[in-house]
């Protein structure tokens, strides 16, 4: 089967929510994952430090980053398996980020096969 | 999962240390470090759950973020007055000191008897009450207070700058010092708790309960703050927690004191509330708080209504009434006068009631009439008085109740 990559920004720091909707976003994404895993689809994900380094050209000139927006700043990945591009889309509407502000970039992972 | 993991209340624990670290005159700089880690907290720990020692991650994530920033503003910003954080030497150990268990626990009284201060109303203290010490959002303190969200943006924004103004946290220590606030701040509770019992009976009221309740008992841990009088009213809360889940049936209506089903109350919390009854006793002082929870003690005593010891509650309401005199308090003594000495006993003296201004809004006058005509077999002039009962009604539930009552006056045969 099919590897698809979620890529999520945003959702959670960009909206102003209160401790307990937090506590509730959690507990979503707890049951999202958990659903994933039992239909067979989650093989792996975890979370990423805000900060870091981009190394750029030739020179390879190191700077601090990336210092995105925090909508647009990538928080974590999943990697999933389903049949095709339009099942990987389907599943990634259940992610509890979209209800605050966040977003799911879908990218299917290149096959080597032909 | 952490079953006991709470977010509103580690906020709140983290807002107190904050605040005392970085000074109350930066409430608002402390709040923001609350939410960057509790957003950092879900960053981290959707993917696999949240750690088994969590409290304490968020806590060691909140003094770093405290030590930075003190580091990168001091030169800009004055901090708490009275701490040692200009050195570099000082700063880590002293900070870290401040993010203990115990030094926690204070800075939440500090925080209380600092929003309950005087000069703020009492509809701010109650929302600075549940913004700071509880965690709650704006949204959820409107639900709660049954207020807008405008207003309580502005009440708390109008609490914030009176805070700042004070410039630090109230000091909790000393026999005076403490005493000087310590009646504000059990009143204050004492409304959050009234607030969340005599609300529509919707979950986000009854949080208030328990948020009073929980609240009541960091006073009652503390040695200087736990008065005759905190207890009282620790105790008063916990008979009335106790019967809370009874008050309404499974369909949400609520049922009136002969319809409960007595074995519904909680027996484990009527029995720490006539222990801390007990505990209050040890004093001189008859507070109002050690009456209701006396009358609140005979009720939860009683095995049904007409084994309660109306006579003894009679009693206890003419004490309250030389104690704090209120409309409703005359109107709760009339009801028990019903109760003890007959109906007529009772409609003479909510009878005497009616003209009172402070009562011409309150359902339960005309509602407590209406019982006692019914009783005296009077059923047209008690339907009459649900009838009031129910344009005055506050919430649908009262006024399902009030009409059903109407409901009950035509079914009863006359005597």
């Amino acid at each position: 089967m099919p590897n698809f990559l979620y890529v999520f920004r945003g959702g959670g720091m960009s909206a102003k929510l209160s401790p307990q909707e937090l506590q509730q976003q959690m507990q979503k994404w707890g049951a999202w994952i958990q659903q994933l895993r039992q239909d067979g689809h989650f093989k792996a994900g975890e979370p990423l430090e805000n900060g870091g380094k981009v190394v750029r050209g030739k020179k390879k000139a190191v700077t601090d980053g990336p210092y995105a927006e925090a909508k647009d700043l990538v928080g974590g990945f999943l990697l999933i398996e389903a049949q095709s591009l339009d099942e990987a889309t389907e599943l990634s509407r259940g992610c509890p980020g979209l209800d605050v502000d966040g977003s799911v970039e879908i990218r299917p992972i290149a096959s080597m096969n032909m | 999962m952490i079953p006991d993991l709470d977010f509103r209340r580690e906020s709140a624990r983290m807002l107190a240390a904050l605040t005392r670290v970085l000074g109350l005159r930066n409430l608002a700089l402390a709040e923001d470090v609350v939410q960057d880690v509790l957003c950092r907290a879900l960053e981290v720990w959707k993917y696999a759950g949240p750690p088994r020692d969590a409290s304490a991650w968020l806590i060691t994530a909140a003094r770093n973020r405290a030590i930075d920033l003190i580091r990168r503003e001091r030169s800009r910003r004055d901090f708490a007055p009275d701490l040692e954080l200009r050195s570099e030497y000082a700063l880590a150990p002293t900070v870290a000191a401040l993010f203990r268990k115990s030094e926690i626990e204070d800075d939440l009284l500090r925080m209380m008897f600092s929003v309950c201060a005087p000069n703020l109303p009492e509809p701010a203290q109650l929302a600075l009450v549940l913004k700071l010490l509880c965690g709650f959002g704006t949204r959820e303190i409107a639900a709660a207070l049954l207020s807008s969200e405008a207003a309580v943006e502005k009440l708390l924004a109008r609490g914030k700058e009176a805070l700042a103004r004070a410039g630090v946290l109230y000091e909790v220590a000393g026999k005076t010092q403490i005493e000087k606030r310590l009646e504000g701040v059990q009143h204050a509770l004492y409304l959050l708790f009234s607030e969340g019992y005599h609300g529509s009976g919707e979950a986000v009221q009854e949080e208030l309960c328990a948020e009073a309740m929980r609240l009541c008992g960091l006073l009652a841990e503390h040695p200087a703050c736990a008065t005759p009088r905190t207890l009282a009213l620790l105790s008063l809360m916990h008979f009335h927690a106790a019967r809370l889940s009874g008050r309404a049936a499974a369909d949400g209506s609520l049922l009136l004191l002969e319809q409960q089903d007595r074995s519904r109350w909680d027996r484990e919390m009527m029995r720490r509330g006539f222990d801390l009854l007990d505990r209050s006793a040890s004093g001189e002082e008859l507070s109002e708080y050690h009456l209701e929870a006396a009358i609140a003690s005979l009720h939860c005593a009683a095995p049904s209504v007409a084994q309660t010891d109306w006579a003894g509650i009679v009693e206890l309401y003419d004490l309250l009434c030389g104690v704090r005199p209120s409309p409703i308090v005359a109107l709760n003594r009339a009801i028990a006068l019903g109760e003890a000495r007959g109906a007529d006993a009772g409609l003479d003296a909510l009878g005497a009631l009616s003209a009172d201004p402070k009562l011409a809004a309150s359902p339960f006058l005309p509602a407590a009439q209406g019982r006692l005509l019914l009783r005296a077999g009077r059923t047209e002039e008690a339907a009459r008085s649900f009838a009031e009962a129910e344009r005055r009604a506050r919430n649908p539930a009262e006024a399902r109740l009030f009409a059903s009552l109407q409901g009950d006056c035509r079914n009863e045969p006359l005597e």
